[in-house]
């Protein structure tokens, strides 16, 4: 049995805005095991940039956790003093953002922004600070490193500022690396150097990730298991090719016959219908029922709980229920008549 | 599909460049739209008296043909905005020639020239004019040209495009930030349709909207080519998009195009180093695929584009980089059956 590092048990978050509450994660929960990928995939406003930073504790004004669990190791992180969060965040969880141009500070040479980190969160002092930063930028495949320390970011190019980014989270060696769409404001062989590293760092230091994309070919190449999320709530989670090759939700199998699988796919893409959801206005029902092709009424009425599917599959899709019940009534059936039969007999 | 074989005579184009007589210069009448060495070079200030020559589009050609698609890719800082706004006279060329359904449109009046091709860009956001309703902003471009003469043929044809575009004529009086992404998209799609235009550049149209929405847009832009016989230069970074919509598709580096060929011959025979390792970068969105396929991943970032390499700007980057890459600039030639490459050792 694999150790479960971080458990969220029905995070809620929501944003206290002038018009109304936002429910941008809507009780959802998943565990991440001990050196394992996890990705996290959906469109924007589906919650799972709120997710990460409901984790980490960093959210901005006016969010508000507003109920739910993060076990990390066992402990709620959601219930410790605001000092102790302090002092997990960084050192056994870190995070990476999405655009590595302003998630790093102008008027700081990069070297003293990964001196910090490592200055508030390990025992090390005087040069051996620095010493740790040039092993950190080396580390991240960065050349030169004893003169990278003295630049400032804007001397740095933009995949190289992702780079000194994960320098940073992985100052002190967490337990698990989070990252924000780590690739989304880089170029295509940028972002294909910064997931392999990201892949090779994985596998060198052990840690588990999470990385939050909108990108199937990003969660494709990178992950062991994948969360689908649609306005706040999770869809459907398992390995990566139970989502890809047995999608058992209808907004993972709709979003997967919308985009082009291959560079030879000229198949007509299936688009799906309607626009995204108000999160003002969640419905009762599943989020997605306006816009799916097999909504039923029970669909537009309550919320479907998530079922297995087998091993670590789940989905939340009353489509599911309706066949297992078909299938359960069937066999039930079948074992009537047979029965039936040995009685005549 | 618009599989119709254009061939443009190179020889006849590279004369046209060393000595552009425009006089005796046919351009192919299969092809809608011809660019011969097209180059924007910008002046930067890099101190108080010193400017430099920013190439960003230099010594471009290629063609279209009837209802084709043309596919244009490359990194940001490619110059393939620059070459489709260059297009449209956004921008004045520096140098090149561009002949329009057979008529040579770099000294032509613009107002004439926009009345055939329309572009539609990246940003639905800020494309749109905030203060106008959606009835000013599609029958902006048919006021302009003066097509109709009453107040009600125009607002019909508004309507019309509208159901076009799938929207709804009870929004025509709305303002653009009551719609969504996606429904802004199709307001700007609708514009530019607004004048029956023959060919439209679309830059980065999609990649602004969420997956579920771009399907929907690149599906309509499908439906549009096949109903009005509209021909695109369909620019974007996202190579699976952009393979998915062209019939053929050319490669950007540092303002060069490095290789150009039909869709099926550039995505199983790629012949740049530039575009192996950019198809092999990008992420496919099947794991089977992904855990067998063997990334080429490029070192290092990409040159400024003020301190291009000299020779092939490819180069610095380059595995099979040699002398000769520093010394001259490899040719643009043609390696059979339209395949399009320049570089000196592949």
């Amino acid at each position: 049995m694999t150790e479960k590092l971080l458990q969220v048990k029905n995070l809620r978050t929501s944003f206290f805005t002038d018009a109304g509450e936002v429910c941008a994660v809507n009780g959802i929960s998943f565990d991440l095991e001990k050196g394992k990928v996890l990705g996290i995939v959906g469109e924007s406003g589906s919650g799972k940039s709120v997710t990460a930073y409901s984790i980490m504790q960093i959210l901005s004004f006016p969010g508000k956790i507003t109920g739910g669990e993060v076990f990390f190791k066992g402990v709620d992180l959601l219930k410790l003093p605001a000092k102790k969060v302090r002092e997990f965040r960084g050192e056994q969880i870190s995070i990476i953002f999405q655009d590595p141009m302003t998630s790093l500070n102008p008027v700081y040479t990069i070297g003293n922004q990964i001196d910090e980190a490592i200055r508030l969160h390990t025992s090390r002092t005087g040069s051996a600070i620095r010493e740790r930063s040039i092993d950190l930028i080396r580390l991240v495949g960065i050349n030169d490193p004893e003169r990278r320390v003295k630049q400032y970011p804007h001397e740095l190019s933009g995949g190289m500022r992702q780079r000194v980014m994960i320098a940073m989270a992985l100052a002190c060696e967490p337990d698990i690396l989070i990252a924000d769409e780590p690739t989304t404001a880089l170029d295509v062989t940028i972002q294909a150097q910064i997931l392999e590293l990201i892949a090779e760092l994985q596998a060198q230091l052990g840690m588990a990730v999470i990385i939050i994309t909108h990108d199937l070919g990003v969660i494709a190449n990178m992950c062991d298991e994948i969360i689908v999320m649609y306005a706040g709530s999770i869809c459907e989670r398992g390995s990566t090719d139970d989502i890809f090759y047995s999608p058992k939700h209808e907004y993972t199998k709709n979003l997967l016959r919308s985009i082009p699988k291959t560079r030879k796919s000229k198949e007509r893409l299936v688009p799906i219908a309607g626009n995204p959801i108000d999160l003002l206005n969640l419905p009762d029902g599943c989020a997605f029922a306006p816009r799916c092709r097999e909504c039923m009424e029970i669909c537009l009425e309550q919320h479907p709980d998530e079922l297995p599917i087998g091993g670590t599959h789940y989905a939340s899709c009353w489509v599911n229920v309706r066949e297992q019940v078909t299938h359960e009534r069937e066999s039930f059936a079948d074992d009537e008549i047979l029965e039936q039969g040995g009685d005549q007999v | 599909m618009t599989e119709q074989v254009k061939i443009v005579d190179h020889e006849v184009s590279a004369d046209a460049s060393v000595n552009p007589d425009t006089n005796t210069y046919q351009p192919d009448p299969d092809n809608i739209l011809e660019v011969h060495n097209l180059s924007k070079h910008f002046d930067i200030k890099t101190g108080l008296f010193k400017t430099l020559p920013l190439k960003a589009v230099d010594d471009v050609s290629f063609f279209i043909g009837h209802k084709e698609t043309l596919g244009l890719v490359g990194e940001s800082g490619c110059g393939k905005t620059t070459v489709g706004r260059t297009l449209l006279r956004l921008y004045e060329p520096t140098a090149g020639d561009v002949y329009f359904d057979g008529e040579l449109i770099t000294e032509k009046n613009v107002r004439s020239l926009r009345r055939n091709m329309q572009m539609v860009f990246q940003d639905p956001y800020s494309s749109l004019n905030p203060r106008m309703t959606v009835e000013d902003i599609i029958g902006e471009s048919l006021s302009i040209h003066h097509i109709f003469k009453t107040k009600e043929e125009r607002r019909e044809r508004i309507y019309e495009l509208m159901r076009l575009v799938g929207l709804n004529k009870e929004h025509a009086t709305r303002y653009s930030h009551e719609f969504s992404g996606g429904q802004r998209q199709r307001i700007g799609i609708a514009r530019a349709l607004a004048i029956n235009p023959k060919f439209i550049v679309c830059d980065e149209s999609v990649s602004a909207l969420d997956v579920s929405i771009q399907a929907q847009i690149l599906n309509m832009f499908k439906d549009l080519q096949e109903k009005f016989n509209l021909s695109y230069l369909f620019i974007a970074h996202d190579i699976l998009v952009v393979t998915y919509m062209s019939d053929r598709v050319a490669v950007m580096y540092l303002g060069k195009i490095v290789e150009l060929a039909k869709t099926n011959e550039i995505n199983d025979n790629p012949i740049h180093p530039y575009t192996q390792s950019l198809f092999s970068a990008v992420p496919i969105p099947d794991p089977i695929t992904a855990r067998k396929s063997h990334r080429i991943v490029l070192e290092g970032d990409v040159p400024s584009p003020l301190h291009v390499p000299s020779g092939c700007a490819f180069r610095t980057r380059c595995q099979y980089a040699t002398e000769q890459c520093a010394l001259e600039t490899p040719p643009f030639e043609d390696r059979g059956d339209e395949h399009y490459v320049a570089c000196w050792n592949r």
